[in-house]
């Protein structure tokens, strides 16, 4: 098809990328400022902002941001508690949203209709507005752990998985997904006499590849991100997330190239794993939107 | 097959129930019952810590929120009838205090500040609010939802035309408008909070370099005129690629035999736009509105890294005000009381939304 282009047509194509990459340029030059800056020193850091210096790894190149941000905090420790707290919260939401929404769409059983619209009308709810009203309910709820039953969730792992192991828009996705699925493949299962945990674990789950795919990158995505309820519920730093570690880069004074550097840590593996995965990332973005 | 699927759905309610059951008591736990709390506490005067006991106030915390009210005044005149004026030329008016502080003929203003106002003739009308940063979140958060809404759903859906294109490499860009979705927004604010910079800051070196150094550098987020604009451009650099795909996922849903017929009768570009392509995306346009409203109403960790609501409450909004209320100044109350009205301002809207774009 190369072979036809017309000069002009050549133009109009180069037009058409020229735009493409500046709209590129606006999405990306953040990002790189961060990585950049991240190897300067501080006032070689502020000094850059001035030029397109800023963009460049130019100067006096160097790790020691990085070193100095493990010194100033416990990097390690709250790169282990988000990944921990992430991939439970997931692997446990992806569990039982889907088993509820299987029940939603397969069975018959009084009272799901209205259950399903009070749900789905909790879409609306913003976290932040019932943050608070949360904090009194997880403080006065008790835990069976290590130490017998402990009354009050704070400072713990389980406090910012348990309350997100449910929530409306997984179900919402799984409910979508089921409902095009054809039903005679559950009721053919049924009469070969499975029970319905084994319908949902052995028919319905191998083929729901694709909405668990979606389902776990936007959940992935709100849990690694959050912000506002670990800053709540992890006074004690043994359990802190990578966004509330921000903090300590802000106390006394703030080193510039430090804040990039932990910046850089913590979100780089994120946006490798979104590049490796971008397919899917997209695709899964997508779906959420198609039926409308 | 008839009596035994009527069999098999007899036993469904248990199994039901069961299946359904951890994540329904999980979401009543931790969404319904604070959901409850918090409009039960908007009629006490709860606080997070307090010797007292809680107890019902009935409306006043809404009271306090919405009460507004309106002071005419008339220029002072001098004994004989004639107005005052100043030396520079201006008349004068009395104080608002005198009205807001203790006036028993005021009592219903009592406690208000201004909060805008305008002359008529010689008179000039003062609008009184009980609780100016309140009204200023409110105003701010319809601001910011009216600007965003509608300008973030233009620049996705141009996004997604350009990315539909047929080009080599159009993936790659695809990748890259939408890859500031995947970076956390507390993140996004700090780094932006460099680009806003009133002194070095990226965004004024570029404008200086663009026009070969006459602009003069901007405190962005330092300035009341340009804080809400600023916090307003990012938000929608962070979000748009995620609404970009969506309208993307509609265009690629268009048959495209429709555009070959289009082809054939000799459509132009907006032609086909228009005729084809527009009416196939009503849907999606319905859903991206409706998603970016509520994500806006949302407002909230940009203003908490970035501006904290300032300079002089110009970036204050609902759900930050909710937040600093009733978790830094432990006014459980009153937190919750702007929380109820959000929650009723967004239900009306989504209502509103879905009565105007109703299948006809």
């Amino acid at each position: 098809m190369a072979a036809v282009t017309s000069p002009n047509q050549r133009l109009k194509i180069s037009l058409k990328y020229l735009l493409l990459i500046l709209v590129a340029v606006i999405f990306v030059f953040p990002i790189v400022f961060m990585v950049v800056s991240s190897f300067k020193p501080d006032l070689q850091l502020l000094r850059d902002t001035s030029s397109f210096n800023a963009f460049l790894p130019i100067g006096d190149i160097s790790l020691d941001n990085y070193f100095a941000a493990f010194r100033r905090a416990p990097v390690g420790l709250f790169v282990f508690n988000s990944i921990l707290v992430t991939s439970l919260t997931v692997v446990g939401s992806l569990f039982l949203c889907s088993m509820a929404a299987f029940a939603f769409v397969f069975l018959e059983f009084r009272g799901k209709e209205i259950v399903l619209s009070i749900i789905i009308a909790t879409l609306i709810v913003p976290f932040e507005t019932i943050a608070v009203p949360m904090l009194m309910v997880v403080n006065s709820l008790p835990w069976i752990g290590g130490n017998g039953v402990t009354w009050g969730w704070l400072n713990t792992y389980h406090v910012q998985i348990v309350p997100f192991l449910a929530d409306a828009l997984t179900v919402f996705l799984f409910v979508q997904f089921f409902r095009d699925l054809p039903k005679e493949l559950v009721e053919a299962a049924r009469l070969d006499g499975a029970s319905w945990f084994q319908v949902y674990s052995m028919v319905i789950v191998p083929i729901a590849g694709p909405v668990f795919a979606t389902a776990a990158i936007l959940k992935f995505l709100a849990m690694y991100n959050q912000y506002l309820w670990p800053l709540m519920v992890t006074q004690s730093e043994q359990f802190r997330p990578v966004m509330v570690g921000l903090q300590y880069f802000f106390q006394l004074n703030t080193a510039w190239g430090e804040v990039m550097a932990y910046l850089s840590m913590i979100t780089l593996p994120v946006l490798a794993f979104y590049i490796f995965l971008q397919r899917a990332f997209i695709t899964s973005i997508a779906s959420t939107g198609i039926k409308g | 097959m008839r009596p035994k699927q009527t069999k098999s759905l007899q036993s469904n309610t248990l199994a039901g129930w069961l299946m359904s059951g951890p994540a329904l008591l999980l979401i009543t736990l931790f969404l319904i019952v604070p959901f409850l709390l918090a409009f039960w506490f908007s009629f006490t005067n709860q606080r997070l810590i307090s010797p007292n006991p809680t107890q019902f106030v009935g409306t006043s915390n809404f009271e306090q929120l919405l009460g507004v009210g309106t002071l005419v005044l008339q220029p002072e005149k001098a004994e004989d009838g004639s107005l005052v004026v100043s030396a520079t030329g201006e008349l004068s008016y009395p104080r608002v205090r005198d009205f807001t502080r203790n006036n028993p003929d005021f009592q219903h203003l009592n406690g208000m500040r201004e909060w805008f106002g305008w002359e008529w003739g010689n008179t000039k009308i003062l609008v009184l609010a009980r609780d100016l940063v309140f009204m200023k979140a409110l105003t701010n958060t319809l601001f910011f939802v009216a600007i965003v809404a509608p300008l973030q759903s233009i620049i996705a859906l141009l996004l997604a035309l350009m990315i539909n294109q047929k080009l080599r490499g159009i993936n790659v860009f695809r990748t890259v408008y939408f890859m500031p979705v995947v970076v956390s927004i507390v993140v996004v604010s700090l780094l932006w909070r460099f680009i806003y910079d009133g002194r070095s800051g990226l965004l004024n070196n570029l404008l200086q370099f663009l026009s070969f150094g006459h602009f003069q550098p901007v405190d962005w987020l330092g300035n009341p005129d340009t804080a809400m604009w600023a916090i307003i451009v990012m938000s929608i650099w962070q979000a748009v690629g995620f609404h970009m795909v969506i309208w993307l996922a509609g265009l690629q849903n268009i048959p495209l035999t429709l555009y070959e017929a289009a082809d054939i009768e000799g459509a132009s570009s907006w032609q086909k736009f228009r005729f084809v392509t527009w009416p196939g995306l009503r849907n999606t346009a319905v859903l991206i509105l409706v998603v970016i409203t509520m994500q806006a109403f949302a407002l909230f960790s940009q203003i908490d890294v970035m501006t904290n609501g300032g300079p002089l409450d110009s970036t204050q909004t609902l759900v930050f005000q909710a937040v600093q209320r009733g978790y830094e100044q432990q006014n459980i109350a009153g937190g919750s009381a702007i929380s109820v009205l959000l929650f009723l301002i967004v239900l009306t809207i989504s209502l509103v939304q879905r009565y105007v774009t109703r299948e006809r």
